[in-house]
């Protein structure tokens, strides 16, 4: 059927029973490479995360091992990696399978990254909503400090490193590299202002990486089998594999694991299809954050340089898939209503913008919006979208704008008649409801 | 102070390095790090902004400020990037992305911003106000509902925050915070319900004022000027404040006679852009009470009578008392009227007899004033700010000279060093990063004597600085000592008083034995110079040393005494016949009680003074004076400096003390000396720094710290910066934000004498007792320190102790 071909690697043994303990993860080779690892030249290490073309998996897609290299060596601060495993948008949900099913990839991915980086303290930044994953990470720790692959002077080399599990509190915002480190230093999360950039100044105004959950866990397995092997996996400018999290209106939502450029088409197909009876109305690439596509983009590999082409992004690599069932107005209306209650309130766009515009959306699903602003909240955007401080701004300026592009007519139609009286509620719910209308 | 001159060599001057870029298509050089928002300034180019201040670090959170730079794809914020070498920056005049970015800043930020404006405070100087009608639309698309907050909420006392106002810019948390150093705001919750918050303690900062005044809306207000005026009905003066030696330059603002609030001014080189909030809410005492006429004693009461009436009774009592009479003219005169005081004493009065002093003081102390103070130039804020090392020794710069206290923070922020010699770190030392070297009262001279080499070293390096406080005036042996210290590292030294008066006065010659100028009374050329300046022979100036406050308050106790002994009273002639007062209030003199009953015994007082006092209840004859909105002159900052300042609203009925000193020496028959302020300020500007012989030294042992017995303390005290000072008075909103009165003492002590944390603590002497709350502090042993005159705890009236006296330490009934 698909081209491309599904390739498990991060979640490769998820069937085995706990694979999250760390004999499950030792049994298929993990550690196995950790003292090669930490007995090659840091540099080393850090040059073949850069070959290897490695790509940052929070949305952003900068090159890794580029960022590991700008931490100034021998300044005599010491340096942290902070990992971001503070996952909360909309839509996004791999990083936290991870952290149930496949923690010691992230352990060990860790404690190379550290080692690369010249840190001896790593954090694991973790949602706070989600204590499941908190308390098996923290368990993962303890097991590779057990086993004496955390702590002191580990296999004898003179590498010391020591990683805290630190829960959030439930702020969206904080999943921004420097609200997050505000946050761990236990301020009020908001972002900082750059310059400095945490590569200079990060946690306690030291040398800091900060790195998202799937790409750390990417790095044993890039070591283990080296850049050939894994540019083996994807495009040129987009290698690798990833980990793919379907949800919405498909018939087997879920993680599946294929290299870069595998298009949505052929993710569809593994995930089953659009729901029985159904046909696909929108979707998007990586979350609620980057522009909707439509059925004309199935085709389209989804790498980071297509996707923007595409007109939208790539962003965490998360598709949700719409069927015609939804209301694009409601779908906008839910996650503007989402970026306005985790607006920090920091700058003025972000705050009173996704203030403004949610009121506005609001009175489109109430079918008393008046006609004047259909295209007044583009405006509205536009005064957001790269006026925010933090990406935060332009994440909440992104979802309308790309919306009316290919569903104007729906939000005229708004106007004069409630969506909820043309896209019967119950009928998009994926729960069959008690009047069993979905499936 | 040093006799090396401040004037920099080039070698001193670091070079600055010079970037040019381009705004709005013209070439713009400034220093390398100058935000771009500064450099359009200087080209006239005003960017529009709201979190922006340029004496905070710089938040970008408004983006108001947003500009185009070539090369970068989104707009920048101006106030957070500096301008570069050969960046290209284009603002509102020539980009469209700028003036569209601004515009929907502006736009955003109205949004939930209540339409107030005709019955808020700040309608009329807001920024908001003023940027939404040059940025903004005309009128608003916004047609949902504004946000809401119940509004004000008190923050302080005397601080109201209006959170539907407020814009997030976090101009006030941030000064709290960076300058200031007391976080007690600062912003909680998230998105459109942020807002500015305190939390367990209300924003009781001495520095709470100045948010009001840099807030951008009208969120923060003051209970003293809420809804009291509108800024386009208040007439503005420049003025410099009267509370304390700091020298702030000011903003008095008042409509009809009523002065209505007061700002701080811009003076770069001395308050910059804060002052404290004494000085700001601190005026409702210029309008209590005044006295209206003079009043003259018949039959024992006192009767209001004409200016000509009182001055003919007053000239004619103090004509009979030539050579007789001792003036004290308080801490609080402008220099000009402490001049005059100094000239009248000695030409019209004969008396040698006068003392600014009104508080603890020595005679080593009136010594080292005349002879190392009086008339030199030391170190100024600037070079605290470049010092590497400054040691406070009796000083506690956010009580006693606040502005001390912001600049040391701020220095040691960019990594001055703080030493103070205390009985405790402070949380004044604490904020400035300080650290202490015990020193229990009576200790000072050996400390300063014996400091580690460490400290020393410090002291050595170039630019150090050694700041001495008033309260060095009861540490026996201390000025010697300090005069050893900055002789053996080539620190420089300031004298730091806390009257805005005192500096003046010793400058104008109110102290025995020193002539204006820093000039020795008993100096034949000094002498001569001034008697020529004055006049007169100089046969006729007195040859002093005459009698200071303390001195006085004796000989008035002398004469009382004897003439108890005398047989009668024609054969009793008193050594002291007159006083002339000027502003003392008794409760600041170490012996109240004393000095009133030393009035009481004087044949003869004159008062001058503004409002009814103790003194004047006392005096034969009261001349009612200016206050400090209705005259002109200049008070003299710790430094040395000059800090003039013109009427704010001139009356036509009351005078000057000059002026009413003028007056009395035409009734005395006398020559009219120089009254108007320009007058007096020339004739001492013309009289220049005495370059001759100064007054030596007056040598005193070094004091060592009493050896308190088995439930006993030395006594340490300062005063709060907000207290019971009656300059206070009026004011309930600003007094409910002073710091609560406590006992200060260490855990070895509470536990030595069976007291716990939660206990209170009764302080007792012979002549009182003072019982607070204990503060178990981490400070030397065996010292108990309270707060020397705050409610429930004047140490003075109540004690009748000085720091470094032994008092009785117990528990207190709880």
């Amino acid at each position: 059927m698909s081209g491309t071909k599904l390739t498990p690697v991060i979640t490769a043994h998820w069937d085995d029973d706990k694979p999250w303990s760390i004999d499950s993860y030792r049994s298929h080779g993990g550690y196995s490479t950790l003292k090669k690892s930490l007995e090659t030249d840091p540099d080393d290490v850090i040059a073949t995360v850069k070959d290897s073309g490695l790509r940052g998996r929070g949305g952003a897609g900068f090159p890794t091992g580029m960022k590991w290299s700008f931490v100034p060596q021998n300044d005599g601060k010491p340096h942290y990696l902070v990992v971001n495993a503070d996952e909360s948008e909309p839509g996004a949900c791999k990083d936290i399978p991870i952290m149930l099913a496949n923690p010691h990839a992230l352990i060990e991915g860790v404690i190379m990254a550290c080692h690369a980086i010249r840190a001896n303290h790593a954090f694991i930044y973790i949602r706070g909503e989600v204590p499941h994953p908190i308390r098996r990470v923290h368990q993962a720790v303890a097991e590779a400090r057990a086993a004496g692959f955390v702590g002191e002077n580990i296999f004898g080399t003179g590498f010391d490193l020591d990683i805290v599990v630190h829960g959030g509190a439930g702020a969206y915002i904080c999943g921004e590299e420097t609200a997050l480190l505000d946050s761990l230093e236990g301020l009020r999360g908001q972002p900082r202002l750059k310059p400095p950039f945490p590569a200079v100044a990060g946690l306690y105004a030291s040398p800091t990486v900060v790195n998202n959950v799937e790409t750390i866990a990417s790095v044993p397995y890039i070591l283990r089998n080296g850049v050939e092997w894994y540019r083996g996996f994807g495009t040129d400018k987009s290698p690798g594999f990833k980990v793919w999290a379907v949800s919405g209106h498909v018939q087997r939502p879920g993680i599946y694991e294929a290299p870069l450029g595998i298009t949505m088409r052929e993710l569809l197909d593994y995930a089953g299809g659009i729901r029985e009876g159904h046909e696909i109305k929108f979707w998007l690439p990586g979350g609620s954050s980057v522009p909707l596509l439509t059925a004309d983009h199935l085709d389209t590999p989804l790498t980071y340089e297509d996707m923007v082409e595409a007109g939208s992004m790539l962003g965490t690599g998360t598709p949700m898939v719409f069927d015609e069932t939804t209301s694009v107005v409601k779908a906008i209306t839910r996650w503007l209503e989402f970026y306005k209650h985790e607006s920090c309130g920091k700058c003025t766009p972000c705050r009173e913008g996704t203030y403004w515009i949610t009121g506005t959306l609001e009175k489109f699903q109430g079918g008393f919006a008046e006609e004047r602003e259909v295209d007044e909240l583009v405006e509205l955007c536009n005064q957001i979208m790269g006026r925010s401080f933090c990406a935060l701004g332009d994440a909440a300026a992104t979802p309308y704008p790309g919306a009316l592009k290919y569903f104007r007519d729906e939000f005229t139609a708004a106007l004069t008649q409630r969506p909820d009286e043309v896209f019967d509620p119950s009928a998009t719910m994926v729960i069959p409801s008690p009047t069993g209308v979905a499936g | 102070m040093s006799t090396t001159s401040h004037e920099a060599t080039d070698s001193d001057t670091p070079t600055v390095k010079m970037i040019t870029g381009t705004i709005d298509g013209t070439d713009v050089t400034v220093p390398d790090g100058t935000m771009i928002i500064r450099a359009a300034e200087l080209m006239g180019v005003e960017v529009p902004r709201f979190c922006d201040h340029p004496l905070l670090d710089p938040v970008a959170a408004c983006r108001a400020c947003l500009v185009e730079v070539e090369g970068m794809p989104k707009p920048q914020p101006s106030c957070a990037v500096p301008l570069g070498d050969g960046m290209k920056v284009q603002t509102q005049l020539t980009s469209e992305v700028a003036d569209t970015a601004q515009k929907g800043v502006m736009e955003f930020l109205l949004i939930n911003h209540p339409l107030d404006c005709p019955v808020c405070d700040k309608g009329g100087e807001c920024p908001l106000q003023n940027q939404a009608m040059s940025v903004g639309r005309p009128e608003s698309r916004f047609t949902g509902q504004k946000r809401e907050f119940p509004k004000p909420i008190n923050v302080s006392s005397e601080i109201l925050l209006d959170r539907e106002r407020c814009v997030s810019c976090a101009r006030c948390t941030r000064f709290a915070e960076q300058i200031a150093g007391d976080p007690f705001i600062a912003l909680l919750e998230r998105g459109a319900q942020q807002q500015v918050g305190t939390g367990e303690e209300p924003f009781d900062s001495y520095f709470s004022g100045n948010t009001i005044q840099i807030c951008p809306v009208g969120a923060l207000t003051s209970e003293e000027y809420r809804f009291r005026s509108r800024p386009f009905d208040l007439v503005s003066v420049p003025t410099t404040c009267e509370h304390c030696a700091s020298g702030c330059a000011m903003r008095t603002d008042y409509r009809h006679e009523n002065v209505m609030r007061r700002q701080s001014g811009d003076d770069p080189e001395v308050n910059e852009e804060w002052n404290c909030d004494k000085g700001r809410f601190a005026f409702p005492y210029l309008q209590l009470e005044r006295l209206a006429t003079p009043l003259v004693r018949e039959d024992g009461q006192l009767r209001r009578a004409s200016w000509p009436e009182a001055l003919r009774i007053a000239a004619d009592g103090l004509n009979a008392a030539r050579g007789r009479t001792s003036v004290l003219t308080g801490g609080r005169l402008t220099m000009e009227d402490a001049y005059a005081y100094a000239r009248f004493a000695r030409v019209a009065l004969g008396t040698d007899d006068i003392d600014m002093r009104a508080r603890a003081a020595s005679d080593e102390e009136a010594a080292f004033l005349a002879g190392q103070v009086a008339g030199s130039c030391g170190p100024v804020y600037r070079d605290l700010e470049a010092a590497p090392t400054v040691l406070l020794a009796a000083l506690e710069p956010e009580e006693e000279s606040p502005i001390i206290y912001l600049r040391l923070r701020k220095a040691a922020r960019s990594g001055t060093k703080v030493v103070a010699l205390s009985p405790f770190a402070s949380p004044g030392l604490e904020k400035m990063s300080g650290s202490l070297i015990e020193c229990v009262p009576g200790d000072l001279a050996a400390r300063l004597d014996d400091l580690d080499g460490d400290t020393v070293t410090a002291l050595s390096q170039p630019g150090a600085v050694i700041l001495v406080g008033e309260r060095a005036a009861t540490e026996p042996g201390s000025f010697a000592a300090l005069t050893r210290l900055a002789e053996r590292t080539g620190a420089e030294w300031a004298w730091v008083p806390r009257r805005a008066g005192e500096r003046g006065a010793i400058d104008a010659g109110c102290l025995p034995g020193l002539l204006p100028g820093g000039r020795p009374l008993s100096d034949d050329s000094a002498r001569q110079e001034i008697a020529t300046l004055w006049g007169i022979d100089v046969n006729d100036l007195p040859t002093g040393p005459g009698r200071s406050l303390a001195a006085t308050v004796s000989q008035l106790h002398a004469d009382a005494a004897a003439a108890a002994q005398a047989d009668s009273a024609d054969e009793f002639s008193p050594d002291l016949a007159a006083l002339l007062v000027a502003g003392v209030e008794p409760d600041d003199v170490p012996d109240a009680d004393q000095f009133l009953t030393a009035l009481d015994h004087a044949p003869f007082v004159v008062s001058l003074e503004t409002r009814s006092s103790e003194v004047t209840a006392r005096a034969d004859v009261v001349l009612p004076v200016a206050v400090v909105t209705e005259k002109a002159g200049a008070f003299v900052t710790w430094e040395g400096r000059r800090r003039p300042f013109g009427t704010v609203m001139p009356q036509p009925t009351t005078f000057t003390d000059a002026v009413v000193l003028a007056m009395l020496s035409d009734y005395m028959d006398l020559e009219t000396p120089p009254r108007e302020v320009d007058d007096l300020r020339t004739e001492l500007g013309n009289l220049g720094a005495w370059q001759g012989a100064r007054v030596e030294p007056v040598e005193v042992a070094a004091g060592a710290a009493q050896k308190p017995e088995s439930g006993e303390a030395v006594l340490a005290s300062w005063r709060y910066l907000l207290d019971l000072g009656t300059m206070q008075e009026g004011e309930p909103h600003l007094a409910g934000t002073r710091k609560p009165a406590v006992v200060r003492i260490s855990a070895a002590t509470a536990s030595a004498n069976g007291i716990s944390a939660s206990d209170r603590v009764r302080v007792s002497t012979d002549n009182g007792a003072i019982t607070l709350p204990v503060e178990v502090t981490e400070m030397a042993d065996n010292v108990a320190w309270l707060p020397l005159n705050s409610p429930d705890s004047q140490v003075l009236v109540s004690l009748g102790a000085l720091p470094g006296d032994t008092v009785r330490l117990e528990r207190g009934d709880s």
